[in-house]
């Protein structure tokens, strides 16, 4: 799920840095928590934990197995500003030491899984966790972390040209909920067997939101991410659209379509107006999300 | 003489409950090395862990005339060294010198200073090559002496070393007892190894279920208490 | 493993790898952001930018073929999308997904197997990333080889009892990860014993050489002008 460089076009990793940036610096100073830089041992130990757990191989039946992606237990256990934190160090050595991802195309992986992933990941946890739910909501954790992060990848994807026939589309997304329900099955496994070794590692979801928010809040991650993927793989509506509002030389229109057209040139500024409609609405999505996001995490902290 | 260090009825309770200290007394006096023994849980590592101030516990603890308090914590963490068992957590830094100079680095000590200091230290320890490596590579033994540079470097008055030969072979045991009888400083040392005890030991305290059983030579407590290793032939 | 073979490279001595990680790291973005924004129709850009990835490998002394192998890891994915792009018709876009996206793979990898961890995570921080992050990336990097390895025994020492099974998996990956969160709470300890108040000491880099700032210049002039002709 790791974008490499040269896939994505350039306002949508630009945009997808721009976006990263605020988004985890702002989280890493949450994770803090006033303790200065007393936690950096803790996540990178824990990062290194990911890296190693990631080894170990989990029988899935059928001869396959998958592994752990670690999100939603990372959240669940050092909560989620952390999780955010760890995940995202994790993907910048892989992106430096494994040229696993790209460099540029980093801010773009950290969105979909160190943010929207983890906070995917974290959300039914948050809300279901001290119930009779608690096991499901675990498990939907999972899935929805792998789910949240791979549609996110597959729009961008769309959005930036890549071509993706239905039928690789379709199969991307059968071998991604493999991978979600794999992701649910062994952080349940885990969550459970560490419960047993020592309840305080647990985190307590601090449940004074309400659970209206808090459905708000995963319906549009879920909802954004679902309809960036939708939305890129729908160009005919929007380019009548775009016929009715004209196209400008110089200024960007707002509300102009990607043209997701083969032929996207991008040394010219017209990919800039071709590709910038999506991108910007995209933009939107990720601001909507990452307001909330930090509401929410505004309000569960003490 | 003033003892360097006087412990007054320490008591410790674990947050599960667990009184893993029973009102203990102890004494360090300049030019000692004890040895600490007992059996795993008697409260060896537990009690070395009070003596920095890692673990607080009621009771009075003085460390070279200081009170074991907040303001006084700093001084008394620069004064006592302490080097854990697990070597591979207290190199904890990405290369040896970055390790080394850690300590002094905390003290406020310039880069330049803290630099000068540590290679010093690293030649005390016979560990000057190994300057720019990354603490993995090295074996028990070489991390055992970075670890003990690493403390070194904040010139300390008192080492604390906590079980020092884990994973030692013979050769780097040999090279552990030259290194620290070569070192000035009193030490308090935590050890299963008898023969080691007995090779830098100046005397011996014998814990058992938190409190202090016996004090003595390393001889004589070994032999009171049967705590000889498994004999030989 | 990969990153032992990068750590080793990474020791050895070339004019590359005397040069500042900070000059390397910019000169690394700029040259990245050039392959990204360049036309995907222009042959004469690829070559040239191959030449330059070819001119610092050998610069870097590293061995080539060691290089190109571990920079073609990303051809397979690329080579997927390639094809499919092909097969629509859109024989630039092939080419450039499949030569954009292992270039600057290979980019990437000269300046990480040519810079120590340690002064590539200081160069990155003195380039405005939260030290939070480099931080937490620091302790990971040192960490990484101690836990994998705990891993792989842990691994083995399953296979010789008959291998893992799912609720084993879970209750293995769960004992490392109390083992892990034992030792952060061991190496906490190690530095409270040091001193440690609240903050993270520094060593400031060094100072920028000459040979480190004209590198730097010549790099940005060389792909201006390139920028500027539209060859790069």
């Amino acid at each position: 799920m790791h974008i490499p460089d040269g896939f994505l076009a350039t306002p949508v990793w630009a945009a997808l840095d721009l976006a990263a940036i605020p988004a985890v610096g702002l989280i890493a100073r949450r994770s803090q928590a006033g303790l200065e830089d007393a936690r950096a041992p803790l996540l990178g130990v824990m990062g290194a934990f990911v890296f190693a757990a990631q080894m170990i191989n989990f029988p899935v039946g059928v001869g396959t197995s998958g592994h752990l992606v670690g999100g939603t237990l990372l959240a669940c256990t050092l909560g989620p500003s952390a999780a955010v934190v760890v995940m995202t160090a994790i993907l910048a050595v892989q992106a430096l030491v494994f040229q696993d991802g790209g460099l540029l195309a980093l801010g773009a992986n950290v969105m979909n899984m160190a943010v929207a992933g983890v906070l995917a990941g974290y959300l039914p946890f948050h809300y279901w966790g001290q119930g009779p739910w608690r096991r499901a909501a675990i498990f939907l954790g999972g899935v929805l972390s792998v789910l949240v992060s791979a549609f996110l990848t597959l729009a961008q994807l769309r959005i930036s040209g890549i071509p993706m026939p239905s039928a690789v589309l379709g199969l991307s997304m059968a071998l991604f909920l493999v991978s979600a329900l794999v992701e649910g099955a062994v952080t349940l496994a885990v969550f459970g067997a560490l419960e047993k070794m020592n309840p305080g590692w647990v985190r307590k979801p601090a449940g004074a939101i309400s659970r209206l928010r808090g459905a708000l809040a995963a319906g549009a991650l879920l909802m954004a991410s679902l309809g960036a993927l939708v939305a890129s793989g729908l160009p005919d509506g929007l380019e009548s659209a775009a016929a009715k509002l004209g196209i400008h030389e110089r200024a960007w229109n707002l509300f102009e379509t990607p043209l997701l057209d083969y032929e996207l040139q991008f040394a010219e500024p017209v990919w800039m107006r071709k590709v910038a409609a999506g991108l910007v609405g995209l933009a939107i999505i990720y601001l909507l999300c990452a307001a909330l996001s930090r509401w929410l995490l505004r309000r569960r902290s003490p | 003489m003033d003892p360097l260090i006087r412990v007054s009825g320490l008591r410790f309770r674990y947050p599960d409950g667990t009184e893993a200290l029973k009102g203990v007394d102890f004494e360090l006096f300049p030019g000692e090395t004890v040895i600490l023994l007992g059996a795993n849980g008697s409260g060896k590592t537990t009690f070395a862990l009070h003596l920095n101030g890692l673990l607080e516990g009621e009771g009075q603890i003085r460390v070279c005339g200081l009170p074991m308090d907040k303001i006084s914590l700093p001084e008394i963490r620069r004064r006592v060294g302490m080097v854990f068992q697990d070597a591979d957590e207290q190199l904890f830094m990405p290369t040896v010198m970055e390790d080394v100079t850690y300590g002094p680095l905390n003290l406020g000590v310039e880069p330049a200073e803290a630099m000068r200091l540590a290679r010093e230290a690293l030649e005390q320890t016979g560990m000057s090559a190994a300057h720019a490596k990354a603490p993995y590579h090295l074996s028990a033994g070489e991390k055992r002496r970075v670890a003990i540079a690493g403390v070194l470097a904040m010139r300390p008055d008192i080492l604390i070393l906590d079980e020092p030969t884990t994973s030692l072979d013979p050769p780097g045991q040999r090279d552990l007892v030259d290194l620290l009888t070569a070192l000035p400083q009193s030490k308090i040392v935590t050890t299963h190894d008898i023969a080691f005890a007995r090779a830098i030991g100046t005397r011996a305290v014998f814990f058992e279920k938190g409190s202090i059983a016996a004090l003595g030579t390393v001889g004589d407590i070994a032999s009171r208490f049967g705590w000889e290793p498994l004999p030989r032939g | 493993m990969h990153y032992l073979v990068m750590e080793e490279w990474a020791r050895r001595d070339s004019p590359l790898h005397r040069r500042d990680a900070r000059v390397k790291m910019i000169l690394l973005l700029v040259f990245l952001v050039w392959i990204g924004t360049a036309r995907p129709a222009q042959p004469e850009a690829y070559a040239a930018y191959a030449s330059i990835l070819l001119v610092a490998a050998l610069a870097s002394r590293l061995p080539l073929l060691s290089l190109l192998w571990r920079a073609a890891l990303v051809l397979p994915f690329a080579a997927t999308f390639a094809l499919l792009s092909w097969m629509a018709g859109d024989a630039e876009r092939a080419a450039s997904l499949v030569l954009k996206s292992s270039f600057s793979a290979f980019a990437v990898l000269l300046v990480v197997a040519t810079t120590p961890m340690p002064a590539l995570l200081a160069a990155v921080e003195s380039l405005a990333a939260p030290k939070m992050l480099v931080m937490v990336v620091q302790f990971l990097y040192r960490y990484l080889f101690v836990l994998s390895e705990k891993a792989q025994h842990m691994w083995m020492a399953a296979q010789c009892r008959g291998g893992i099974r799912r609720a084993s998996a879970g209750g293995a990956i769960a004992v490392l990860f109390a083992s892990s969160h034992a030792r952060a709470e061991g190496i906490h300890r190690a530095m409270l014993a040091r001193g440690f108040a609240g903050h993270m000491p520094l060593i400031r880099p060094s100072s920028l050489h000459w040979l480190d700032i004209s590198f730097l210049a010549t790099g940005i002039l060389v792909l201006s002008l390139g920028r500027w002709l539209w060859i790069l």
